[in-house]
């Protein structure tokens, strides 16, 4: 069956398929990890048993998510040996020292202190208990630097040198603090804050739609709506500055997500459109109705140039998922900072959200994973055709597993995660619907009584 | 063989980075065995011993599979070259195992966290997944072995070892239910324990025969008159503890009923002291081999900048992990409780 397909292709989408798969719940878990921290430590200084609740369906909604993403990173450690021998033959000196790190420091650490923290609570005193929570924390953060710093040393890679096509390390330093090291970082973490803002604030206000108004959904609901607040102005302009360092060092990515062709000054900023690579333009243009505005907010000054693919014959990536990922990427925070900001105001005026607010943050529960895969698209496919910018081609680095192999597993991949993804989600709000049950004659009793505004802290 | 300036860093490191490969997939087979184990023998329980079955592994299961994340991570990190034809030649195996590793992991927590009535499937999804994992690898053992040859007998060989892996670690779950356990469900462990020793047994005496059928490199290994003086104490030993602990296991109802508890660690200890030994016989065949005759630690190995950078990392953390793992199991010490998840 897939015996006419180049296996090359098939590795790439196998790869792709099960790190967009795997991302999904990191995303998740680096953050809702520090969001239960901040529960416990709630429920320390205020002694209200609202956390606690919060603490106890979350903690669940971790050890699901956890679960799968464990079970899917197992699979991403093998990948790299099944589908890219070619990368490890030649950049595993660098790949193979980072991937390690990150055993040792992270994945050990979280692994254990995950089983004190879901099973250890009267095992171990509560002070324990805490600092498992938090080391499980600091893990998952620790397992993002790693990951990251090896995947932009991908994108920008400095601090080696290479000897017969082999690369070796010149500074440790320099691979690790590589030039787009320090933005992906930063921007992944706060996507991950943003996922975990909009499941917050989703799944609560899901309840509440539902009638179910206790105290620990007004708390998640809260965390969640003025989580989603904060952060999403610093990702934006994150986002910005790390397209200014996109553009130093990668510009034909640049060139791809803006859908610039031809080199040139005071360009005007693509709003939407359909690149169309035969023709090397874009059918459908919408262009911003400023003059030099792209120009502007890629270089900060109306009149500056930017190169267009043209400049980059043979070695530019494709254009349309590129260009379009990055417009989803940018509408979701949009969307974001809108829903977040009017649901803060909301929260803060009314104490509680409008029922057509809740309703659109339901829509929104999943907004981060839109946001994330999306983010993650425009980085890996702009670095085509590149495997390691400017060093080793994709094509080079490829298996030589035949086709149909690759083939039949890569369906095996796709029944198992279709299943997987439905019953996450399903049992989310199954979970939720639960949680709401339990204390369901408490919560009755308070949601029919009117409840007074809770004081603003 | 090549002799290599063990003065050297490029000598002496891949045999330290080959040390820590070792430790770290005796540990994984040991530890995942036993959870693996328990989720092949939950098919057989009733209802309630299925959660406390599952609850004596709850704690530990993730760590212990990040053993054979760490193992994969150092075979990609230290010897690259080897990590590629392995990990290709064992694809299919490879893909199989991680299917059947995500199935049981997800449903260990959807079993409870789903509707009730979907429960039952999870368990199910629990013991497929179990069991392919554990097949899985023992075909990939088998195929390792004899270094992926073609044809039908190594074939069949491989799909022995399979049987015997997946038996190894049934005997595994079963002593781990015996230590974690008490009343019925801990003499229903004993009788599965009893009933995968033999199939164990067998494949350990089939992996000793075969090894050194492959290679005569191997078979010259054993068979010196020197080397086999001071070599014969392993499988003198491993035959021993397969006795002794068949033994133990038959007179462990009356214990049991006699109240003793004293010896409920004894049976895991000695099934893993089997596993150690079958494996020390392993590794002295295969050595200095990563690939059976073809590529060893040497021209496998990364360079030497690489390895010493990680290994100043391995140096301050090993011991660390060693340390909070040991912790971990000292506060779910003693037999396990029903789980309450948070
Ligand atoms: C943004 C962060 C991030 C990214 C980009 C990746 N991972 Fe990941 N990974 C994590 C963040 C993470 C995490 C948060 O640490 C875990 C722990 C639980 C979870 O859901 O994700 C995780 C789990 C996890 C595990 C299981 C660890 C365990 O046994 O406890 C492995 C083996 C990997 N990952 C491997 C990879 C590889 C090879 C990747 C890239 C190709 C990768 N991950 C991308
Ligand atoms: C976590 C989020 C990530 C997502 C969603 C993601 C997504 C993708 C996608 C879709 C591709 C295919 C691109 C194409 O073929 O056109 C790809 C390729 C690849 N990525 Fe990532 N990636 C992620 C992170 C990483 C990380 C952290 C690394 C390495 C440390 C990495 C290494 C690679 C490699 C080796 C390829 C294969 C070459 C290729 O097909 O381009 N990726 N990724
Ligand atoms: C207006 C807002 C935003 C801008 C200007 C922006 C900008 C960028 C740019 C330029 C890249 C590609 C960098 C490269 O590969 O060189 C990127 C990647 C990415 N974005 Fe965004 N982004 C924004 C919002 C968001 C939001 C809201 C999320 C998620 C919640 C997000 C998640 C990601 C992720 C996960 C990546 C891939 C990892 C990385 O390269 O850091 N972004 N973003």
């Amino acid at each position: 069956m897939f015996s006419t397909v180049d296996p090359v292709l098939l590795a790439r989408v196998q790869f792709g398929l099960n790190i967009s798969f795997h991302i999904l719940f990191p995303a998740i878990n680096v953050g809702l990890a520090w969001v239960l921290v901040y529960f416990k430590r709630k429920l320390a200084k205020t002694g209200d048993e609202a956390w606690m609740d919060a603490y106890r369906l979350w903690v669940k909604v971790f050890a699901l998510s956890f679960a799968v993403g464990v079970v899917s990173g197992i699979t991403m450690s093998f990948q790299f040996g099944t589908n890219w021998p070619g990368f490890m033959d030649r950049a595993g000196n660098v790949a193979g020292p980072l991937l390690g790190y990150e055993v040792l420091t992270a994945f050990f650490l979280e692994a254990t202190f995950l089983g004190i923290m879901l099973f250890g609570s009267n095992r171990v005193s509560p002070r324990v208990h805490t600092l498992a929570t938090v080391l499980v924390a600091v893990g998952t953060s620790l397992s993002t630097f790693w990951i990251l710093a090896l995947n932009s040393w991908m994108q920008t890679p400095t601090g080696h040198e290479i000897i017969d096509g082999k690369i070796h390390v010149v500074s440790w330093w320099q691979v690790i603090f590589n030039p787009s090291f320090p933005f992906r970082l930063t921007h992944m973490l706060l996507a991950s804050g943003l996922t975990i803002a909009f499941l917050l604030a989703g799944l609560s206000a899901y309840r509440w739609l539902r009638g179910d108004r206790g105290g620990d959904v007004r708390a998640a609901l809260r965390t969640g709506v003025f989580l989603g607040a904060m952060l999403i102005p610093a990702q934006i302009v994150v986002g910005d500055l790390h397209g200014l360092n996109t553009l130093e060092h990668q510009p034909a990515k640049i060139a791809a997500m803006e859908g610039i062709w031809k080199t040139g000054t005071s360009l005007p900023a693509v709003l939407f459109g359909w690149p169309n690579e035969v023709e090397s333009r874009n059918d459908w243009e919408l262009v911003a109705p400023i003059p030099g505005l792209a120009s502007f907010y890629l270089t900060h000054d109306f009149k500056g140039e930017i190169q267009g693919l043209e400049a980059f014959p043979n070695a530019h990536p494709p254009v349309l998922p590129v260009f379009l990922a990055f417009r989803i990427m940018v509408g979701v925070a949009m969307l974001m900072l809108l829903v977040s900001w009017v649901g803060a105001w909301q929260l803060r005026r009314r104490g509680e959200p409008r029922p057509w607010l809740a309703r659109t943050l339901v829509g929104m529960t999943f907004s981060g994973w839109v946001a994330v895969l999306a983010g993650w698209y425009v980085t890996e496919i702009g670095r085509q055709p590149f495997l390691v910018y400017g060093i080793l081609r994709t094509s080079e680095a490829a298996s030589k597993v035949p086709a149909p192999l690759i083939g039949t597993s890569l369906t095996l991949y796709i029944l198992l995660y279709l299943f997987l993804i439905t019953s996450y989600i399903a049992v989310l709000f199954y979970l939720a619907r639960q949680a709401a049950r339990k204390d369901g004659e408490a919560f009755k009793a308070e949601a029919e009584t009117p409840q007074p505004v809770i004081p603003n802290r | 063989m090549q002799i290599h300036d063990l003065s050297q860093p490029a000598g002496w490191l891949p045999l330290v980075f080959l040390g820590l490969l070792a430790l770290a997939m005796l540990v994984y087979v040991i530890l995942d065995g036993y959870d693996l184990g328990i989720g092949i023998l939950l098919r057989r329980a009733g209802d309630e011993e299925k959660d406390m079955m599952i609850a004596s592994i709850g704690p530990f299961w993730d760590a212990n599979e990040t053993w054979l994340v760490l193992g994969v991570g150092i075979l990609l990190t230290a010897f690259p070259i080897a990590h590629g034809i392995i990990l290709t030649s064992l694809y299919l195996p490879v893909t199989l195992m991680l299917i059947g590793l995500i199935l049981r992991g997800v449903a260990f927590d959807f079993r409870v966290k789903a509707r009730a009535h979907h429960k039952p499937w999870w368990n199910r999804a629990f013991y497929t997944g179990s069991l392919l994992a554990s097949l899985s690898q023992g075909l990939m053992l088998g195929r390792y072995i004899t270094g992926f040859a073609p044809g039908v007998a190594s074939w069949l060989f491989a799909v022995f070892v399979a049987l015997a892996l997946a038996a190894g670690y049934s005997l595994l779950g079963s002593c781990w239910l015996i230590l974690k356990t008490s009343g019925t469900l801990q003499l229903r462990a004993v009788r599965w324990a009893r009933g995968s020793l033999w199939l164990t047994a067998l494949g350990v005496a089939a992996v000793s025969v075969v090894t050194p059928m492959v290679s005569s490199r191997i078979f010259d290994k054993w068979f010196t008159l020197d080397n086999l003086v001071w070599l014969f104490p392993i499988p003198l030993l491993t035959a021993g503890l397969f006795l002794w602990i068949e033994r133990l296991l038959r007179a462990f109802p009356d214990r049991q009923a006699a109240g003793d508890t004293r010896h409920d660690w004894l049976p895991f200890v000695i099934s893993a002291g089997i596993f150690l030994l079958a494996f020390i016989g392993l590794a002295y065949s295969l050595f200095p081999f990563l690939v059976v005759d073809r590529v060893d630690i040497w021209q496998a190995a990364s360079a030497p900048k690489s390895l010493m950078f990680l290994l100043v990392g391995v140096v301050i953390v090993l011991p660390a992990i060693l340390f909070y793992t040991v912790y971990a199991y000292r506060v779910f010490w003693g037999k396990a409780h029903p789980l309450s998840y948070y």
